[in-house]
């Protein structure tokens, strides 16, 4: 028996495997791998060689790690992957902001041939010409892609990324004598956490717009934001609410004529390639993250990249090295007159860059048009199917198309039955699929953001929708099943009871057993 | 050639035309660019991007990027010597077979319940590395060791109330870079020399540096220049009597047979992770760790996520959640401690596969092995001609720095020719620490076998006499 075709939903139960906490799987003795020894030519010549260490430096005890053997250490892990639901099984469209595109599997093939993987990143630079090559021509499409003069793979995350031009913008006053008196950013609260946070921790005060009740951000509240101390603007366009800012670079023609620097978030730029760019919009500096509009898989949370792209009067500031070509052979350059020094070891995280190669050599500048105006297809036909669900609603802009994405409201739900957002969290489980709600705080009273890209069918973007609908049907009808989901995914509703008590946390298996032991908390089971 | 046609593409299912249609009509558009009609006119790109023609089958797409890769050689290919900061070890089977699945490769931020998969297998990488290092609080993984030695020492900072920090002058110049751009607004950062013959720490210059404004001293076991310092609890002890905190890198594959920094008197332990079950990528297979003791006073300033483990609705089963989630930017935004997002999640799961793999005894025996091996490494090299070691007395666990100096020709144009032998020779240290001259850092670990080891040796023997031989012809001619 199928999926019933008629309410397009799934009988779904998750794998539950039960599976202990590893060290409880222990059995003294047991190995998962041999390790080579030293020939006894070596040991002849040498000894053992820990004899040479120092006796205070020696380890007394050995690491208290468990004890298992091979398949046993594979079963586990492969019992807790079924636990884990990835874009590759669900239909992933409710992470909003997060674009949760098809990762291709050739792809993946590319990365882990050894002559990715087992490259040294010091190795001499005639040896990794190829590497090299591809580096420099992402790079190059980027620049294609966003206007901007240069780009670097350094920053292994959106944040990372976001730290990255906060220090560009740094040096960049710096060099005209003005960093002191420059120490305000100025960003909106739709924009990515990260967008406030990491230039905070160069010291920059930041200063953090609201919207208007069209739902973009507020040009009279810039005005007034703006000032002799501003540094920079750290602006995503669109927001979270995937409502396009017609008036964008009104934004960064202000800011620079107050002597700031535009920088622009688009980690999601998935709705806007080949359509509008980073540059006409007046940035100086954008980001994209290889690992959402590219297609590099995001793997439980990295490892990523966030390729920054500058313009060429911040190019002087960039991080070290720059790949160049001379025409003959690319070559790795640390010559960079003003440059930050360093974000990350190395040169980034290399396979993302791979991936993103390749995914934007199979689909061309007409390809790369589709992706984004697909995924724009698949967002409003999604907002037109949301809307009709009892309780659901779309604020801001009513009546107008959105980009790549929506934040949706269950207010007047939650409103009428008590049921929230993270409820339907909960019980969207229930069906193989999972709905984010936002960041915090929540601006958009009980949200829920969602971004279907042109990775999912229609048949796909059906069953999401119809899920959403029986779960509204149910909060009217039948609110328990939905305020004590999940009921078929792995484990149950979370608690909270020792997650911020330092007497109670267990954020280690021995410093929960020592907590349990001491009778701070009662042990699980 | 004619343009190839794009048509439907396999990653975009609604690219065919009826469906897209049958979309259009639901929205009650027109067509697709009345989608955008909020983009004004002005913010539109109006040419076509410059980009190169698509591959658009996977099979020339394969084709395409096959050919550039053949044009790298490997370390599987040539013989690799070089370390510094990024290492090749064997990688267990399993722990590919375990990070290439689907349901971790492709997944990023589900609930507990639905993503209990990921929070288990990254509590318990937590709770392998808790064991290695001796300490009871670890992170969910942050970037690279770099990054973790940096937010070490903002969190010490942060700890303390002060802005004084000490660093060993041994660290490498990339790691120094990233930790002095992420400390560039508020922390005055100054190095603390090393002895020339142990490198160890310098303690009288160290004595000299600290102060009641010193928030902590961080220092490497061993050091980028390879070096063992059996002097940790005196640093740790220096450091605290002007109540100041001690922070430690270490290499974490060293910990088996190497007292862990907690020991030792270290406060924050970092470092990086790609020793542990991960592919070098090209300097893309890095993590970073920041473990400490579970302090409130140090678990409030981790700006990573910690994940504990909890209980559910239902009795006696496992959850795990954020522990003090309100501290991480994704709960209050610049008010935060410093920032959180993806990082290094995939390569926590996979080093935790690893230790779970070696147990006890697999870490203790990788220890040994290593040293073994890097001890024979050391000794053949230093056995030649012209050669020695930079550290003489120094205890190394796998990487050491030979002297070049007396070699008569300098270690970029030795590499050079030891590269016609197939084989990639030690970091080239010339540039980065001047006052050791001509020098090298080789790295040598399990995957060396003695034949590779001498292979190295005679290549170098060969390499050398030859440029002493054209020294002196050279110097007769002149003469």
């Amino acid at each position: 028996m199928g999926m019933d075709m008629k309410t397009k939903l799934r009988r779904f139960h998750q794998a539950r495997w039960d599976e202990p906490v590893i060290f409880e799987s222990s059995r003294k003795g047991e190995r998962g791998i041999l390790v080579p020894q030293a020939e006894k030519g070596i040991e002849d010549v040498v000894g053992d060689g820990i004899s040479k260490l120092p006796r205070r430096m020696r380890r007394k005890k050995p690491p208290q790690l468990p004890e298992l053997s091979q398949m046993q250490v594979l079963k586990h892990y492969l019992r807790l992957s079924q636990e884990n639901l990835g874009a590759d099984f669900n239909v992933d469209i409710g992470q909003g902001t997060c674009t949760m595109k098809y990762s291709p599997k050739v792809n993946e093939q590319f990365v882990r041939s050894p002559k990715v993987s087992a490259l040294h990143p010091l190795q001499d630079p005639s040896t990794v010409q190829g590497i090299l090559e591809i580096l420099y021509k992402t790079d190059l499409f980027l620049r294609e892609i966003s206007g901007m003069d240069r780009f670097t793979f350094q920053p292994a995350s959106g944040s990372q990324a976001t730290l990255a031009m906060a220090s560009i913008v740094k040096a960049y006053h710096a060099s005209k004598g003005e960093s002191e008196q420059r120490d305000e950013i100025v960003t909106t609260i739709f924009s990515h956490p990260s967008d406030a946070a990491a230039p905070a921790v160069l010291g920059y005060k930041v200063i953090t717009i609201y919207h208007d009740e069209s739902g973009l951000p507020d040009l009279e509240a810039l005005k007034k934001a703006v000032s002799k101390r501003t540094a920079a603007l750290f602006a995503t366009n669109p927001e979270d609410t995937g409502i396009f800012n017609p008036k964008i670079d009104e934004f960064t023609k202000i800011v620079r004529q107050h002597g700031g620097l535009c920088t622009y978030d688009q980690a999601n730029a998935n709705g806007s390639l080949g359509l509008t760019r980073a540059r006409e919009a007046g940035f100086d500096m954008c980001f994209f993250n290889l690992h959402k509009t590219f297609s590099s898989p995001h793997g439980c949370g990295g490892p990523g990249c966030g390729a920054m792209g500058v313009t060429q009067k911040l190019s002087e500031f960039l991080p070290v090295p720059v790949i160049r070509f001379d025409g003959k052979k690319y070559l790795l350059d640390y010559d960079v007159p003003l440059t930050i020094g360093k974000v990350r070891s190395f040169y980034g995280v290399v396979p993302a860059v791979l991936r993103a190669y390749a995914w934007i050599m199979s689909l061309g500048g007409e390809g790369l048009k589709e992706v984004a105006r697909v995924a724009v297809l698949n967002n409003n036909y999604l907002l037109k199917k949301v809307k009709e669900i009892r309780g659901a609603s779309a604020p801001y802009a009513e009546g107008q198309h959105r980009i790549e994405q929506v934040r949706y409201s269950w207010e007047r739900m939650t409103q009428e039955t008590g049921v929230t957002t993270d409820d339907v969290t909960c019980r969207m489980a229930d069906f193989g699929m999972h709905m984010w709600s936002s960041h915090h705080p929540f601006i958009v009273p009980q949200p829920f953001t969602l971004e279907p890209t042109e990775s999912y069918a229609k048949a796909e973007l059906d069953e999401y929708v119809a899920a959403l609908k029986h779960i509204s049907d149910e909060a009217y009808t039948n609110p328990d099943i939905v305020t004590t989901a999940p009921h078929q995914s792995v484990t149950h509703r979370p608690g909270h009871a020792n997650l911020d008590h330092p007497d109670k946390w267990g954020i280690t298996w021995r410093a929960y057993l020592k907590k349990c032991e001491k009778g701070l908390r009662k042990r699980i089971g | 050639m004619a343009k190839k046609k794009f048509g439907v593409h396999p990653y975009i299912p609604n690219s065919v035309p009826e469906v897209r249609s049958e979309m259009l009509r639901e929205i009650g558009a027109g067509s697709v660019e009345d989608l955008y009609a909020t983009i004004p006119e002005r913010l539109r790109l109006k040419k076509n991007m410059n980009l190169p023609e698509p591959f658009l089958s996977e099979f020339e797409l394969k084709k395409h990027v096959e050919a550039l890769l053949s044009r790298n050689t490997s370390c599987e290919e040539y013989l690799s010597f070089l370390g510094g900061g990024c290492y090749q070890h064997d990688v267990p089977a399993v722990c590919d077979e375990i990070n290439q699945r689907s349901e971790f490769l492709t997944a990023y931020a589900g609930e507990p319940f639905e993503d209990h998969g990921r929070f288990q297998a990254l509590f318990e990488y937590q709770s392998l590395m808790g064991e290695l290092l001796d300490m009871d609080v670890v992170n969910v993984p942050t970037y690279d060791g770099a990054q973790a030695a940096s937010t070490s020492i903002r969190m010490a900072s942060r700890i303390t109330g002060r802005n004084h920090v000490l660093l060993s002058d041994t660290l490498s110049p990339d790691k120094l870079l990233v930790i002095r751009n992420y400390c560039r607004s508020d922390l005055k950062i100054e190095t603390v020399g090393h002895c020339p013959v142990t490198g160890r720490v310098d303690l009288e210059d160290l004595r000299r540096k600290i102060s009641k404004r010193t928030a902590a001293i961080y220092f490497e076991n061993p050091s980028y220049l390879g070096c063992v310092d059996d002097q940790g609890q005196k640093i740790s002890d220096l450091i605290h009597q002007d109540g100041g905190i001690s922070v430690v890198g270490v290499d974490p594959i060293s910990l088996g047979v190497i007292a862990p920094p907690s020991h030792y008197g270290g406060d924050i332990v970092c470092g990086d992770i790609q020793t542990l079950g991960i592919h070098m990528h090209f300097g893309g297979g890095h993590g970073g760790f920041i473990a400490t003791r579970d302090e409130e006073r140090f678990v409030r300033e981790y700006p990573s996520r910690l994940f504990g483990i909890e209980e559910t609705a239902v009795q006696g089963e496992y959850g795990f959640g954020d522990v003090l989630y309100e501290r991480t930017s994704f709960a209050d935004r610049d008010k935060s401690k410093e920032f959180v997002g993806t990082a290094a999640a995939l390569w926590g799961i996979t080093a935790g596969v690893y230790l779970s793999l070696m147990g006890p005894k697999g870490m203790q025996e990788m220890g040994k092995t290593i040293m073994q091996k890097s001890q024979y490494a050391a000794k053949r090299l230093s056995e030649i001609r012209g050669l020695s070691l930079a550290f003489p007395e120094a205890v190394f666990f796998k990487e050491f720095v030979v002297d070049f100096n007396k070699a008569g020709n300098s270690v970029k144009s030795i590499n050079k020719s030891l590269l016609q032998e197939k084989i990639f020779g030690g970091v080239d240290l010339s540039d980065q620490f001047p006052e050791l001259g001509q020098a090298a850092l080789f790295c040598a670990t399990e995957i060396h076998t003695k034949e590779e080891i001498n292979r190295l040796a005679q290549s170098l023997k060969k390499i050398l006499g030859r440029s002493r031989k054209a020294h002196i012809v050279k110097k007769g001619k002149r003469g």
